[in-house]
């Protein structure tokens, strides 16, 4: 084994976080594994000093609200060489993305929240915005299929 | 010279969801400071409206990661009271409710006492950097994936998933345990109680303190469960039925965050909900074995200092282990129907205590059983202004005597020692922005 790590971020953005929670729940069986061969460079759970740049790979979870969550999203992509959808609204916008059923007359009773905060018109899944290279669906994501989906990443980039 | 300064941090980490903070000094005054809860809102309260009731605790439960099973159980709890099923339930819907929940304590509050605030405690920035030379924080390391799991398969096991549970229901559970035998899960349970009581010391002998505010509210009940009772406020005698909840508090608009505040509507004053609360307001109904093993802890309680939320939701991690314990030594499963609800139009109220305070859903249906209104009340709502006005004082008396980096590192501190879930806090009802 060399010791070069793979390289990941991880990011959030509208949703219940319930695919970091799991994976939060992995750690309980794969945390000393996977801090050999895994270098969390963007992790804001996990830690304060956090480098978006320079990623091998990139798990996002939850769906697009706005212009500035779209920016950030393809700064990620930027930043990436694999970019990977994580979770039932990074893949499919919903449930986050409730609002998109909304009657006009529903919408037109938040309208000063949505103008205050800069909603974008709708709910956007991750590949509506940005090139996706991977899909873990799910709510949450399903472990089995991140560990193996991790796995195959380590050997692909050469790290076991 | 007049002086202005702004500081700021733009993102505040380990935390569930995203938060940022604004502060603004004057002639070193703190003119102003934003706790800003920055997560978009999903409108779960709207979007459920229309829906069957059957439909909608689970997808209310999607508010929340984390404490998705909080939010699963309240929204049943409220649509049960509005369909008039809440006295028929089974014992043992009862008992099996409570263990799932306590499964969700012992995960939840593990996750924030070793992943978020124990660096804090070490003076590093994650757990991440805990070194394998260093045994003693290697030990807690360990102690915390140990809880997290054991957590998590306690809620397992009962209600099917510690995420996003599929087991729970109106009326009872889907699916029961398919075996009788616990008494592997209670030596599991059994050996982690001395790791949470190393965890229980490392957060009494943290000598950081904070103390402004004395007003808690929590739901209190005779065993220091957290899904029944009568709530509570710390300085009076009166209770009040989860139904009166909402008499107790003011809603205040807060323009710069996604979410609500609240104050004590007696005192046009703010308070604190979550463990801190719930032990100052009922440490001695806590489990015997807890109270025996943990006493030489508990000489600081009532407390006021913040940091001892941490202290509190260690506590409570054993005390839902000893408490679970007992409930599953005598545990038989009996196989038993979902008690049938008739749509009917009703309103309804459920009140529990989640991991971070006092959670509260109210629903209201119409007679085919369709939901006609929703409404939320999460715990970090509530403690949202709370936490800004701690700030507030911490900055004010730091200024002068603190580097500009660790003023900062000390205000996400505190704000991760209120243990704040921005997920929960975006999904209110209504809004009107008074400017």
């Amino acid at each position: 084994m060399s010791d070069k790590k793979l390289k990941v971020g991880w990011f959030s953005f509208t949703c219940c976080e319930d695919s970091t929670i799991l994976f939060t729940e992995l750690l309980n069986d794969h945390f000393f594994e996977w801090k050999k061969v895994v270098e969390f460079r963007h992790f804001k759970v996990l830690k304060t000093d956090n480098k978006m740049d320079d990623l091998d790979i990139a798990f996002v979870e939850g769906a697009i609200s706005s212009e500035s969550q779209a920016e950030e999203l393809k700064k990620i992509r930027e930043n990436c060489i694999k970019l990977v959808a994580i979770g039932s609204c990074a893949v499919t916008g919903r449930p986050s993305g409730n609002r998109n059923d909304f009657s006009k007359d529903v919408l037109d009773k938040y309208k000063d929240v949505f103008e205050k905060f800069k909603y974008s018109e709708k709910v956007m899944k991750l590949d509506e915005l940005v090139h996706v290279d991977d899909k873990l669906p799910g709510c949450p994501m399903n472990g089995q299929m991140f560990i193996t989906k991790l796995n195959e990443y380590l050997k692909e980039f050469g790290i076991i | 010279m007049h002086t202005v300064e702004d500081i700021t941090i733009e993102t505040i980490t380990k935390i569930e969801g995203n938060a940022k903070l604004n502060v603004k000094v004057s002639n070193g005054i703190v003119e102003d400071l934003e706790f800003i809860i920055a997560d978009y809102r999903r409108f779960y309260t709207e979007a459920v409206r229309g829906k069957p009731y059957m439909t909608v605790p689970t997808l209310l439960s999607r508010i929340c990661g984390t404490c998705s099973m909080a939010h699963l159980m309240a929204s049943i709890k409220a649509i049960e009271r509005a369909l008039g099923i809440h006295e028929q339930l089974s014992e043992q819907t009862n008992i099996l409710r409570k263990l799932s929940i306590n499964g969700m304590i012992i995960r939840d509050h593990a996750l924030h006492l070793y992943i978020f605030s124990l660096p804090d405690v070490l003076g590093i920035d994650s757990v991440l950097d805990i070194s394998e030379d260093n045994a003693e924080q290697h030990q807690l390391l360990h102690d915390a994936f140990d809880l997290k799991a054991v957590g998590n398969k306690l809620s397992t096991v009962f209600a099917g998933a510690a995420i996003h549970s599929p087991f729970p229901t109106v009326g009872g559970f889907l699916k029961l345990p398919s075996g009788q035998d616990f008494s592997s899960l209670v030596d599991e349970l059994e050996q982690s109680r001395v790791k949470i009581l190393r965890g229980i010391k490392v957060f009494y002998e943290w000598n950081e303190k904070l103390v402004r505010n004395t007003d808690f509210i929590a739901l209190i009940n005779d065993d220091y469960n957290f899904t029944e009772g009568i709530v509570k406020v710390s300085d009076r005698e009166e209770s009040y039925t989860p139904d009166d909840f909402l008499t107790l508090l003011d809603e205040i608009i807060i323009p710069y965050s996604q979410s609500k505040g609240y104050k004590l509507k007696s005192k046009h004053d703010d308070f604190m909900v979550g463990s801190l609360a719930r032990v100052n307001m009922n440490l001695n109904r806590m489990h015997p074995r807890t109270l025996e093993s943990a006493k030489r802890f508990l000489d600081v309680f009532p407390s006021f200092n913040v940091y001892h939320n941490c202290l509190a939701q260690a506590l409570e991690v054993l005390h839902c282990i000893d408490q679970s314990i007992d409930m599953l030594k005598g545990l038989r499963i009996e196989a038993e129907p979902i008690i049938k609800a008739s749509p009917k139009s009703g309103v309804g109220v459920g009140v529990i205590e989640a991991p971070r305070g006092t959670l509260y859903h109210k629903v209201e249906t119409d007679e085919k059983g369709i939901v006609i209104f929703s409404d939320v009340i999460v715990p970090t709502s509530q403690n949202q202004i709370n936490i800004e006005n701690d700030l507030k004082q911490m900055f004010q008396e730091n200024l002068n005597l603190m580097s500009r980096e660790d003023i900062k590192w000390k205000a996400e501190e505190i704000i991760r020692a209120y243990d704040p879930c921005m997920s929960c806090s975006t999904n209110f009802l209504d809004i009107n922005w008074q400017e």
